[in-house]
């Protein structure tokens, strides 16, 4: 499945309102660790159903990313029925996003 | 540009770099200070030494043979890592470049065992100010550290925060502050706040509100550069494949900074398997 790049326009249709659980990855075009942190969701998108894949860019993003709490980056955010069911601040490896989303 | 950057020079980046400049790679070996042997008055158990020989010898002897070799030497202390097509290293005294880079500092014989710490990381704890910055626009902030890393950190915070401290927990001040900027030397009794940093509280039962803590303690290692950069770590360790190389491409690790056994020995034959990849990934490249 393709990466949904989140907006403020779209995020509540894409990810509140989603009927599966989304792992929203927040990023910063500036930020070393978020880079690498790419290509480890490409590869999940592209292995896991059931899940949707979604990056949000906290500088366009940057009300959502408040409203939320993140306050460091990369930070990943679970989102089960429009509530955060689980996160992790930092880089993570693809195990352990699997072992987040259940996969 | 170099060929091969190697950060930290005891025995593991230093047998590297004994590889990969004999294999025609340009190579510079990043240093700051020996390291754990500088401590090691007498090793015994080291392949082929009859007579026991001290961490400095040793050490001293291997610089010797890597200049021999054609390796460059610098003593520096690397404080960020970036990558752009290829390495940036930014140091106090320079910035480099490079195809690839060996991060082998040894590992962090530092903790961080300030209440708090672990909880609210993530929720105003933070250890990389050029990532987090951002979300600090206009807040007071601290930077935990007595060193030059410390005062590194800061610069990248002070354009855009409202205030930020310097915090050494009880720590000397081992470097230069820019001008205007708060020095607080008493120890800390730790981090408060419960959903976010609120502040800390020091022994001596004052507090300062704070909205974040940056984290710079001791000198950056190469735990610290791993994950600015973003190379995956686990613990105190930089994870690595039997190859020596990172997540990242051209970035590998050796020594004690990747666990295991804390020998000479190891960091030694650790250093050599890195070179042998960075030997491969940089003909690769240059195909």
């Amino acid at each position: 499945m393709e990466v949904t790049h989140i907006t403020e326009q779209n995020f509540e249709a894409e990810v509140l309102k989603s009927q599966i659980p989304v792992l929203v990855d927040f990023w910063a075009t500036w930020c070393g660790p978020c880079r690498m942190q790419a290509p480890i969701i490409d590869e999940l998108a592209a292995e896991v159903s059931g899940v949707k894949f979604a990056k949000l860019d906290v500088e366009e993003c940057a009300r959502i990313a408040q409203q939320y709490g993140v306050m460091n980056i990369p930070t990943l955010l679970l989102f089960q029925e429009g509530k955060v069911a689980a996160s992790a601040v930092g880089l993570q490896s693809k195990e352990t996003l699997k072992e987040m989303i259940g996969a | 540009m170099y060929d091969a950057v190697i950060v930290g020079s005891g025995p593991a980046g230093l047998s590297a770099a004994l590889y990969t400049s004999r294999a025609n790679l340009s190579t510079l070996v990043i240093g700051k200070d020996r390291g754990a042997l500088e401590k090691a008055h007498r090793i015994e158990n080291y392949f082929g030494m009859a007579e026991p020989v001290s961490g400095c010898e040793l050490v001293e002897n291997t610089k010797t043979q890597a200049r021999n070799l054609g390796v460059e030497l610098a003593e520096d202390e690397i404080f960020h890592i970036s990558w752009d097509g290829h390495f940036r290293l930014e140091g106090k005294e320079s910035s480099y470049e490079a195809r690839t880079v060996l991060l082998a500092t040894g590992s962090a014989r530092k903790s961080t065992k300030i209440a708090g710490i672990r909880e609210l990381e993530g929720r105003g704890v933070s250890y990389c100010a050029v990532c987090d910055a951002f979300f600090y626009r206009g807040r007071d902030v601290a930077v935990l550290g007595n060193e030059e890393y410390a005062v590194h950190e800061l610069g990248e915070l002070l354009s855009v925060v409202n205030s930020a401290v310097l915090l050494t927990n009880g720590l000397e001040l081992q470097a230069t502050v820019p001008e205007g900027v708060q020095v607080i030397e008493t120890p800390l009794a730790g981090i408060e706040g419960t959903d976010r940093v609120e502040g800390v509280s020091f022994a001596d039962g004052t507090s300062l509100k704070l909205e974040g803590v940056f984290v710079a303690l001791g000198s950056a290692g190469a735990v610290d550069l791993a994950r600015k950069i973003g190379a995956l770590t686990e613990g105190a360790s930089i994870q690595i494949n039997q190859e020596m190389e990172t997540n990242i491409p051209g970035l590998y690790a050796a020594g004690d900074c990747t666990g295991g056994l804390l020998q000479i020995s190891a960091a030694v034959g650790e250093g050599a398997k890195a070179a042998m990849s960075m030997i491969s990934f940089v003909r690769k490249q240059k195909q």
